[in-house]
């Protein structure tokens, strides 16, 4: 009796937690599904290769808002990529445990720990203005490469303390300088977990608003010319079409439907390009190690 | 004159701690195979590893002298990346790089300045010599991880003959492998010889019979006897050889 | 001999690299890897050095209780424990949907519904904030302001969509750390005699506790640092006061910089104070990922994520 109560009560938390599940699952596609469906409806040729209007703006596009935001990325990666692989082989090939390592990696995880609005007003102080870059593409970029900085170092050197010792014991064994056994073998071989990395850090840095909406202009019609040019963003330009601009509502979240849906176009992109790869990674990774 | 020669070889892990080679003196012939047997955790990895300096990597202390061709490799100006270029090595476990069987071949010369032109040359015969070319000549730019175990073993060998070294170490280069892919290992091996000095680890007794022209029998970290293998299996002088090659031990 | 015969000839025309080069190449890389250092440091300098006048005025700054620029009137405490507030909130909601989530798709759940809800919670997180503060001002405060009339724009709706947002770590990683916990434990326990929600009760959750409280912290530290999707769904009131129900709008450190900042007379004190704000949000969010280090042996934050990365 009591073992058939105790029974039932289990299968009565299973079911609840089954449930729970369900819910959450559904929540997150309905947000997805939700954007999805009412951006279609806004989503048009002239919206995804025309200026901006922000006096009409249902004649309007975000062609500038597309372009910004991934030349945004681009400086944003130049900056974070060759610094955090650096840094992450330095962590990982030559620094031996020591007060500097110790540092390093504490650093890391405190800038991976500062918030984003954070990273903006610094970047607003000392890009903008102290550095006299003003709001601009560099400004907004630089800016977003602190904020993904930690996490290319540390995906850095995750990936390669996960190349098995045999391969740089083989490559020295053949009259390898460590130099050239770090480019040759250990990055070739790191490559994919560095990108999952990066990857997930651009995943990060494209749907970021609050550090470009500091550090950029806002609103903003024409692409970018040069690197102090000011720059559109797609974040930005959702948050400030509901917010700034003087229009009609329905137009207004229509526009914002249709940016959302790019924005999570992209990010969804560069999140399931990382995944696979990361799968590819760790499938080759059990490989190697039997 | 050996070609490699040892002189009171010490080794010392972790800070001493462990002391893994007890001043073992030795004189390897060239053009020979020379077998390294004994007990598990007795040395003989060390004691490669001590030929190309690789010992240094694990935080390992060297006392004595190695002598190759008679000067000290131990000495401050010898040019450790020389050095293992004219010391080449196999190991335990095959461990091909991530990459095409063709950049595996061609890294070697590659890293020591060899350009483009004379690379596939070099690529072709060394994959012969490891007795490869024949089964991979059609697929070089396909991934090395794809090949078997013995595949990728003689890979690492031609990996290893690409850069010429003058001496080459195995290190129980056929425990990983099947009785087939051994078989053609130790016949290679018997050809290398012609060119290339050659120091093998094996457990495995008859392997040692078969291949080796000296053998060298490690206790401990002591050397405890050295000689033609014919001598060492047939007559060994020492009591703990005996009992060893005879399976009595360990 | 044979075919290598010629490779013997071949003089290997030696390029070596000189010492010097692979010692400067260190150097260079050991000074990318000191940037960090010197990017935090100069993040607290000139936060610092731009709050200062702001948090010299002490008291009155941290516990004053009236935020009003225009009156000169810098207290953030409304401010402070609203953000607190609306964190801790979203922090269970999510503790108790993400980790019966979590615990469901690592023990109960078929593989082929796992292998489907896995990856597709995985590609949520880090879904770009605005967009979910865009989705709840569109669907959630509407349906507040609806059920339970109000502005719609509440501490409730900050909750639900933070919540939301954390959900998709709090699941990712608790699941990864309950998947980590060797199946011979709960072969021992079940050999016991004990059913499997007591295994889980007492043998995996236990030892897959670190990994799930990491989870946790790492959610409390993004909520309390996240800025547009909160902004979007709070209100954020003219002057900010301590509610009494979820129902009413209020403020968080995050919003205020952003509303403000764009209008702010530089060199005012009005600025100071916004620095100083993102001062005690920076030290907030410090003194959280510091308990958890405390609390947890080793480290957490971003070495989770990315440690967690490579499991699986
Ligand atoms: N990196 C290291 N750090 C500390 N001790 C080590 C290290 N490498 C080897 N040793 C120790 O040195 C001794 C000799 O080890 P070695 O690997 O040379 O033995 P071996 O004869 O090759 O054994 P096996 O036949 O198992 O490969 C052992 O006691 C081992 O524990
Ligand atoms: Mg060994």
């Amino acid at each position: 009796m009591e073992a058939m109560k105790a029974k039932v009560g289990e299968r009565v938390i299973k079911a609840c937690m089954c449930v729970i599940a369900l819910i959450s699952v559904a929540v997150l596609l309905t947000v997805v599904g939700y954007i999805f469906f009412y951006g279609m409806h806004a989503i048009s040729p002239g919206f995804l290769l025309k200026s901006p209007d922000y006096t009409a703006l249902d004649r309007g596009g975000i062609l500038p808002q597309i372009i910004g935001s991934l030349c945004l990325l681009g400086v944003c990666l130049l900056f974070a990529v060759p610094l955090g692989i650096a840094s992450g082989i330095y962590l990982a090939e030559y620094a031996t445990e020591n007060v500097i390592t110790k540092s390093v990696r504490f650093f890391v995880e405190c800038l991976a720990g500062i918030p984003s609005i954070v990273i903006g007003l610094f970047g607003l102080i000392f890009l903008v203005y102290y550095l006299g870059f003003g709001p601009s593409l560099l400004s907004g970029g630089l800016a977003l490469g602190f904020m993904i900085l930690p996490w290319t170092v540390r995906a850095s050197e995750e990936a390669i303390k996960a190349v098995p010792d045999s391969y740089r014991e083989a490559s020295l064994a053949l009259g390898a300088s460590k130099w050239q056994t770090v480019r040759g073998v250990v990055l070739k071989s790191a490559y994919p977990g560095i990108i999952t990395g990066i990857l997930l850090g651009a995943g990060k840095a494209i749907g970021e608003a609050a550090v470009i909406l500091l550090t950029t202009g806002g609103l903003v019609t024409y692409l970018p010319h040069s690197l102090l040019d000011d720059v559109g963003a797609l974040p930005v330009y959702i948050y400030m079409v509901l917010t700034v601009v003087p229009a009609s509502r329905a137009v207004a979240e229509s526009y914002a439907f249709g940016a959302s849906l790019v924005l999570i176009s992209i990010f969804m992109l560069i999140s399931v390009f990382a995944m696979s790869l990361r799968n590819r990674y760790v499938r080759r990774m059990s490989v190697i190690r039997g | 004159m050996g070609k490699v020669e040892t002189r009171g070889l010490n080794v010392y892990y972790r800070g001493g701690r462990v002391h893994a080679l007890k001043g073992v003196s030795i004189k390897i012939e060239a053009n020979k195979i020379t077998a390294l047997i004994g007990p598990s955790g007795c040395g003989k990895t060390t004691f490669l590893r001590a030929i190309n300096r690789l010992n240094e990597l694990n935080g390992a202390r060297t006392e004595g002298e190695v002598l190759i061709d008679g000067k000290d490799i131990y000495n401050g100006n010898i040019d450790v990346n020389l050095l293992r270029r004219r010391v080449g090595m196999v190991f335990q476990q095959p461990n091909p790089f991530p990459m095409s069987i063709y950049d595996n071949v061609a890294y070697g010369p590659r890293i020591h300045g060899i350009r483009n032109n004379k690379l596939s040359g070099i690529v072709e015969d060394s994959l012969k010599r490891a007795a490869l070319w024949d089964e991979v000549k059609d697929r070089l730019d396909s991934s090395a991880l794809m090949l078997s175990g013995g595949q990728q073993q003689r890979l690492c060998i031609a990996r290893a003959l690409a850069v010429n070294p003058e001496i080459i170490l195995f290190d129980e280069p056929c425990s990983a492998l099947d009785p087939i892919s051994t078989a053609r290992i130790e016949d290679l091996l018997r050809e290398l010889k012609e060119d290339y000095t050659i120091v093998i680890v094996t457990h495995n007794m008859q392997q040692a019979a078969r291949v080796s022209d000296f053998t060298a029998f490690f206790l401990m970290g002591e050397l405890i006897e050295f000689g033609e293998t014919t001598r060492i299996f047939e007559r060994p002088k020492d009591k703990r050889t005996e009992d060893y090659i005879t399976g009595r031990f360990g | 001999m044979n075919a290598l015969e010629h490779v013997r000839d071949v003089k290997f025309e030696f390029k070596r690299m000189g010492l010097g080069k692979e010692k400067i190449i260190e150097k260079l890389l050991l000074i990318s890897a000191l940037a960090s250092i010197l990017i935090v440091f100069f993040i607290i300098a000139f936060m610092l050095k731009e709050s200062i006048p702001a948090l010299a005025l002490g008291w009155d700054f941290l516990f004053g209780m009236r935020w009003q620029p225009s009156h000169n009137q810098f207290g953030i405490l409304p401010i402070v424990v609203t953000t607190f507030v609306v964190g801790l909130g979203a922090l269970v909601i999510a503790a108790g949907i993400g980790i019966p989530t979590a615990i469901y798709l690592a023990e109960f759940s078929p593989a082929w519904l796992r292998n489907v809800i896995k990856p597709s919670v995985e590609m949520l997180v880090g879904i770009p904030s605005v967009v979910l503060g865009f989705f709840g001002l569109m669907v959630l405060v509407v349906f507040i302001r609806d059920s339970f009339g109000g502005y719609g724009e509440c501490i409730l709706a900050g909750w639900i969509i933070l919540a939301i947002m954390t959900l998709p770590h709090v699941i990712s990683i608790s699941e990864d750390s309950i998947r980590a916990v060797p199946v011979s434990y709960r072969e021992a326990s079940l050999a016991l005699g004990a059913t499997q929600l007591e295994t889980i009760r007492r043998v995996v959750l236990p030892n897959a506790r670190s990994g799930i409280l990491a989870s946790l912290i790492l959610g409390m530290g993004n909520a309390v640092g996240e800025t547009m999707a909160v902004l979007m769904v709070i209100g954020n009131p003219e002057i900010p006061w301590i509610p009494h129900s979820v129902l009413e709008p209020v403020r968080v450190l995050t919003s205020t910089i952003v509303l403000e900042y764009s209008y702010v007379v530089w060199g005012s004190m009005h600025q100071h104070a916004l620095f100083a704000i993102g001062v005690v949000l920076f030290v907030i969010v410090s003194i959280l990922n510091l308990v958890t280090t405390v609390a947890v042996k080793g480290r957490f934050g971003i070495t989770t994520v990315i440690k967690g990365v490579w499991k699986q």
